[in-house]
């Protein structure tokens, strides 16, 4: 007899022995997913492979929809500015909220609580009520092209229509996302470390540098993440508050499917702005692990 | 020796500006000294440890180290090392990098951070664990990096904010030797906070007791526990028998104590003739005695036994005498002498009767 042997759980009553308790697990388990995995399987799994069908089908079954798209110029210059703009968006929100989380978690009390309220109120507010907000805000009629005027300006400066109203809008709408990102990292830094590094000689500044930022960073990488991905696919900002030269890659796919009923082409580009968001994904997951991605 | 190195007089610490967390506190310590700031939560020891360290302000008071006003000196810039309670070790370094972490903010040249960082976490013995991660050593050797850490650019004191209150029984037990025997080789001045007597009584030179913001006694631990100056100290301190007494003779020490009647203590000092005083009888001074024992000079009385409680070790008697309740300790030895119920002769000596004014 061999020493494995003896173990009971390798012995088939062993095995039995554990048996139903597992299957019973898992009947709950699967109850309990369900409904879930029926709804995302029905409306987003299901429309999704029918997208990549699509690219691939229509109008013929060729490679012809991603032949168009990676040898036009004029389509890698839109994926190119997708790119540059989620960047832009991502470096601005990451430069504005890192403080902003900063003083929030650091300087608490009342100015902490008003800044996080404010927070979570643009974060509750409709993104299209305030895209279209900016509207008002830029637009012709608005207050800041009076205060243009009214400081001396003439003409006023085309403010809405470019690429500055679209990375304004942006950064508005995804700014919270960072901002908490950032925020629920801080607040996980013991106050005792950075006492410790002043009692251990560190000024301010360099227990900031050498403690607090580096203790900060897995907040910052999520906050990034989250928004350069969501900024990849933003479509409605773009298409209200920028010019045709800020075309976006999700804007140009509504144009082809509403304007041109382009079904395979818009197919072929949405593959492929799906497989770049899941590249990315598998980058930051294999860095970082994608479960904490939501903090 | 007896030369004050540093110095709290008369430190204050209000938040709010109307109940003082500190309230009026005074202690000279000596170069060298282990000093225990001993007292319940919420006493004050703390805050005046963040007040040395430099964390909090001082709403009124001085604070001196060596001769020079703290008042003004950053706490980067105090050299003090601090150990906190839960080690505040930097999570993203190695115990290296962490123990190495002063000597870059003080800017030690290069080729001595090394043999330093080599030489604290060898007295801490943790010389193998240099590479490893916080996460990775347990409770004990954290603190003992925690430790190293605060040691290793020679401050001129260390403090220790309850370092030991998150380990289990034994290791604290280990941990209390070892930081002794740390205090013994470097010899730097410590201040110890705790609400552990046993820790303080094991540890100290002297401890400062803490009560309500103030300092009821600062003492060496035995005269701490034999000779508490106030109420709070004696009862606060290892396990009493307190009794509410009038002087009745002073130069004879006759105290008149309620049921249990007229009993001797040697030195009545803290009382004046018919002034009201606490009487004072440690558990452990009481004994058994036995028939056909010599009492002569002794204070003895029948206790009726209503419980006990056997530690192994020892014995805890309760019992009553007249309207009076009595702990007794009696040696592990003796628990055979102890009845379940019905009558004990206890008594002590007059030399273990401590009397202290009552106000």
């Amino acid at each position: 007899m061999n020493a494995t042997s003896v173990r009971p759980a390798d012995t088939p009553a062993g095995r039995k022995a554990f048996g139903p308790w597992r299957s019973r697990a898992n009947i709950s388990a699967w109850t309990l997913s369900a409904p879930a995995v029926f709804f995302i399987a029905v409306l987003f799994v299901y429309p999704l492979l029918d997208v990549v069908v699509i690219s691939f089908t229509d109008p013929t079954l060729s490679l012809v929809n991603y032949r168009e798209f990676f040898s036009s110029p004029l389509y890698a210059r839109v994926l190119g500015n997708t790119f540059w703009f989620a960047f832009l968006v991502t470096a601005i929100c990451l430069a504005l909220g890192y403080p902003l989380a900063y003083v929030i978690v650091r300087y608490g009390g009342t100015l902490g609580f008003a800044l996080l309220l404010v927070v979570a109120m643009s974060f509750w507010t409709s993104f299209l009520v305030r895209t279209y907000s900016w509207l008002v805000i830029l637009g012709s009629k608005g207050p800041v092209t009076k205060l243009l005027a009214w400081v001396g300006f003439d003409p006023v400066p085309q403010i809405l229509f470019n690429s500055f109203a679209t990375t304004l809008g942006m950064v508005h709408i995804l700014i919270p996302y960072m901002i908490m990102s950032i925020y629920a990292s801080m607040q996980k830094i013991d106050p005792n470390h950075l006492r410790a590094a002043a009692s251990l000689g560190a000024t301010p500044f360099q227990g900031f540098r050498t403690v607090f930022l580096p203790l900060s960073l897995p907040g910052v990488v999520n906050g990034c993440t989250l928004v350069f991905i969501i900024c990849l696919g933003f479509y409605v900002t773009p298409v209200l508050l920028g010019g045709p030269r800020d075309q976006m890659i999700a804007g140009l796919i509504g144009e082809q499917i509403e304007e041109l009923l382009e079904w395979g082409f818009a197919s072929a580009m949405a593959v492929v702005l799906l497989a770049t968001t899941m590249a990315l994904l598998a980058i930051y997951n294999r860095l970082v692990g994608l479960d904490k991605l939501w903090g | 020796m007896n030369d004050a190195y540093l110095c709290l007089k008369d430190v204050v610490k209000s938040y709010d500006g109307h109940v003082n967390a500190v309230d009026g506190i005074s202690i000279d310590v000596r170069k060298g000294e282990f000093l225990t700031l001993l007292g319940p939560s919420g006493s004050g020891k703390t805050t005046t440890l963040l007040m040395i360290a430099g964390f909090e302000d001082l709403t009124d008071g001085a604070l001196e180290l060596d001769g020079r006003s703290l008042a003004n000196v950053r706490p980067y810039r105090r050299n003090i090392g601090m150990v906190f309670q839960n080690y505040a070790l930097f999570p993203h370094m190695t115990t290296e990098t962490n123990v190495a972490f002063p000597l870059k903010m003080r800017k030690f040249p290069r080729d001595q951070v090394r043999p330093r960082v080599e030489k604290a976490l060898e007295l801490v013995g943790l010389a193998e664990f240099a590479v490893k991660y916080p996460r990775e050593l347990s409770g004990g050797q954290q603190q003992r990096v925690a430790l190293a850490r605060a040691l290793v650019f020679e401050p001129d004191v260390l403090l220790l904010d309850e370092p030991l209150g998150a380990l289990d029984k034994n290791l604290r037990e280990q941990m209390q030797v070892e930081i002794k025997r740390i205090h013994g080789e470097v010899g730097i001045t410590t201040i110890y906070v705790t609400h552990d007597q046993t820790e303080a009584m094991t540890m100290s030179d002297r401890i400062a007791v803490f009560n309500d913001g103030k300092i009821e006694q600062v003492a060496p631990p035995l005269e701490m526990y034999h000779r508490p100056a106030t109420w709070f100290v004696g009862n606060f301190i290892g396990d009493s028998n307190f009794f509410e007494a009038a002087v009745v003779d002073r130069s004879a020490g006759t105290l008149a104590v309620g049921s249990l009647g007229e009993i001797t203590a040697a030195r009545p000092d803290g009382g004046i003739a018919g002034g009201r005083v606490h009487a004072l009888v440690r558990p452990e001074d009481i004994r058994l005695i036995h028939e056909g024992e010599r009492t002569e000079g002794l204070n003895t009385f029948d206790m009726s036994v209503e419980g006990s409680v056997h530690y192994g070790d020892s014995v805890l008697v309760i019992g009553r005498v007249g309207s009076l309740s009595l702990r007794v300790r009696v040696p592990g030895a003796q628990a055979a002498a102890v009845v379940r119920d019905g009558q004990l002769r206890v008594g002590w000596r007059p030399e273990d009767v401590h009397v202290i004014p009552r106000d």
